[in-house]
């Protein structure tokens, strides 16, 4: 089944009719989701969470083609966020640009600096690039917090946006960033099919190998960087009017932490993966965040906290959690989510033996 | 005024230079870059900080019992953690650093809350010293002379001992140490021990400079990589020299140029290094073999 007759099947958006189906069928289920949020309630959800999630997914999506395709690492991608949520806010509200036409110019001005981190990258392997994006991503939001004119320590208020000369409610928020979300996932899935994505890979596997076989690395580094930061940026962008208001202080090193624990969570080196990575994560984060309100566990934890710890902290335990769950699938499922999946689906295809 | 902001950025470069060195020795001996390494100094000193203030123990005593805590925490994590990662990629231990590093962060925002303290120090930091027309804060001059003397002994016990000489050796060539009969296993752990203990003291000298609340190590992290990428991340010297002249280079900077941009020179300098010397101030370039 999994023979690949010429080259138009290798680079098919859908490997078969089923895959084609049930990408419709999850299309439908997301044009659905306001309805049955708002109607029933599913899982607690509150469109707002969606949102995020759609947001977190995109960007990691972006982290993904960098350290899962490429195989960079990348610890300052708060840094790109917060670019593109600046950049975004500041077109719309200084210069009055429509959306549609301020998140892609955001989209080039985060790339831009990936552009320029990505070229001291060029010589940097593992550890010193971790070390050297870490640095980016944390003299970013310094600079940001220093500038007047980006509001300073403040921060700035996102515009309220108007369609068709009435107030953009959540439920449309959530068509746009969906619809941008699946043009961009799709992007991504292209890409990786392409000479680009190839490329991308082979760097990955070795780069020497692949410099050997005419990649040029300077080249194709550097694009890995401004891609993953466009993405970023675009998704930092569609942050601030979720939030409404965004403040340098909320860029920091545990958010370009957090993106990296999704793709890897998720699994590094898919698409899919660090989408579910995203979900689950953003997910987890956001009911861990009021654990207390959380029937049966809540309450013995705030008892707990009152006894040993402190009460005021208590919002913390989602960080602990993470952090476990970080640890826990480098542990035991290095491919994440994706690993998982995969491992199941092989089970099932070989059943019997 | 230049004299002023050399010793003040000394003492400030000299808790780099033991965040820095505390990285490097794990960097050299296991090739794992600890970015916990800030909050297990940070848990450390939260830890010295009760023992003080609650449990009103005299400082000697809370200073032991403090290290006795680093070591322990320490060789948990490597034994736990750590060793059980099969065949771990560069980004996995990273990731395995990074997750332990939230761990701590969310477990002293939950046990300590999210208020500033200062940490109760036998060493005022308003008092001052007087050398001949040059006024140096006490606490300035006695964090110089602690990192100096934790520095020699440092090197006496690299030089030296029978431990410190077979941590060089798994540093240099694992296998063959183990040929020669070290346990190279609890060598790892052995030096994650060690650099909790140098760590817990940057911590603590961190903490008497400033406040004490849960992101105080987030900058000083940084910090201590740019001292050990501008030393060379495999070099103990280097990491020391690194951190004296970070901290003297970001005071006249902060002094001179601008205080507010103070803290992008300790990125500027890791991207300058990089570029133009990956491999350090005084660690000796070697090329890895594909």
């Amino acid at each position: 089944m999994d023979i690949k007759r010429n080259y138009y099947e290798d680079i098919e958006l859908f490997k078969s009719n089923t895959i084609l189906v049930w990408s419709i069928l999850f299309l439908l289920f997301l044009a659905v989701l306001p309805w049955l949020i708002v109607k029933y309630h599913l899982l607690g959800l509150s469109i707002y969470i969606v949102n995020l999630i759609t947001v977190h997914a995109i960007v990691a999506v972006g982290l993904n083609i960098l350290v899962g395709f490429t195989g960079q690492i990348s610890m300052g991608h708060a840094g790109f966020f917060a670019l593109g949520a600046f950049s975004t806010v500041i077109l719309v509200l200084n210069w009055s640009m429509p959306l549609f036409i301020a998140l892609p110019i955001a989209g080039f001005v985060s790339s831009a600096f990936g552009f320029i981190l990505g070229l001291p990258a060029l010589r940097l392997k593992g550890p010193y690039l971790a070390i050297a994006t870490l640095g980016f991503g944390m003299t970013i939001t310094t600079v940001i917090k220093h500038m007047e004119f980006f509001g300073g320590r403040m921060g700035l208020q996102a515009p309220k946006l108007e369609l068709f000369g009435t107030l953009m409610k959540d439920v449309h928020f959530y068509y746009m960033i969906m619809i941008i979300a699946v043009v961009m996932v799709i992007g991504a899935v292209k890409l990786m099919k392409t000479r680009v994505g190839r490329a991308f890979i082979a760097i990955r596997d070795s780069d020497i190998a692949a410099e050997a076989m005419g990649v040029n690395l300077t080249y194709y580094k550097t694009l890995a960087f401004a891609v993953s930061a466009f993405y970023t940026g675009i998704a930092g962008g569609l942050y601030a009017f979720i939030l409404g208001f965004i403040n340098p202080e909320s860029f920091h090193l545990i958010m370009s932490i957090t993106f990296l624990a999704m793709v890897v969570v998720g699994g590094l080196g898919s698409i899919m993966g660090p989408i579910c990575g995203a979900a689950l994560m953003t997910f987890l984060d956001i009911k861990l965040q009021a654990i207390q309100d959380i029937s049966l566990i809540g309450p013995a934890l705030v008892a707990f906290s009152q006894k040993y710890m402190s009460l005021a902290g208590i919002s913390n335990i989602a960080v602990i959690v993470y952090g476990l769950i970080m640890i826990l699938i480098v542990l035991f499922e290095p491919l994440g989510i994706f690993g998982f999946w995969i491992r199941t689906k092989r089970y099932w295809k070989t059943w019997p033996f | 005024m230049f004299g002023q902001l050399i010793v003040s950025g000394l003492a400030v470069g000299a808790c780099y230079a033991l965040l820095a060195l505390a990285m490097v020795i794990i960097y050299k001996t296991s090739e794992v870059l600890n970015f916990a390494q800030g909050e297990m100094a940070m848990i450390s000193t939260f830890i010295a900080f009760t023992l003080l203030d609650t449990y009103h123990v005299p400082f000697p005593y809370a200073f032991a019992i403090t290290f006795l805590f680093a070591i322990l925490l320490a060789v948990f994590f490597e034994m736990v953690f750590l060793r059980q990662a099969k065949d771990p990629t560069v980004l996995g231990l990273i990731i395995i650093t990074l997750g332990f590093e939230m761990m701590l962060m969310g477990f002293v925002g939950w046990k300590w809350g999210p208020d500033q303290r200062s940490l109760p120090f036998p060493v005022s930091n308003i008092e001052t010293y007087n050398f001949s027309g040059m006024i140096i804060s006490k606490i300035n001059f006695w964090t110089i002379i602690v990192s100096l003397i934790l520095m020699f002994i440092l090197f006496l016990f690299f030089r030296y001992t029978k431990m410190g000489i077979a941590m060089r050796a798994t540093q240099q060539n694992q296998l063959a140490a183990r040929v020669m009969g070290i346990r190279t296993k609890r060598i790892f752990s052995f030096t994650w021990a060690l650099s909790s203990m140098v760590g817990t003291v940057a911590g603590m000298l961190i903490a008497a400079l400033g406040v004490l609340d849960p992101p105080m190590m987030m900058d000083p992290l940084l910090k201590g990589f740019a001292s050990g990428v501008l030393g060379g991340m495999t070099s103990l010297p280097g990491a020391a020299l690194g951190g004296a002249l970070l901290g003297i280079i970001e005071n006249l900077f902060g002094g001179y140029v601008s205080l507010s941009f103070k803290s992008v020179v300790a990125f500027a300098i890791i991207v300058l290094m990089l570029c133009i010397k990956p491999s350090g101030l005084l660690a000796k370039h070697y090329v890895k073999k594909v």
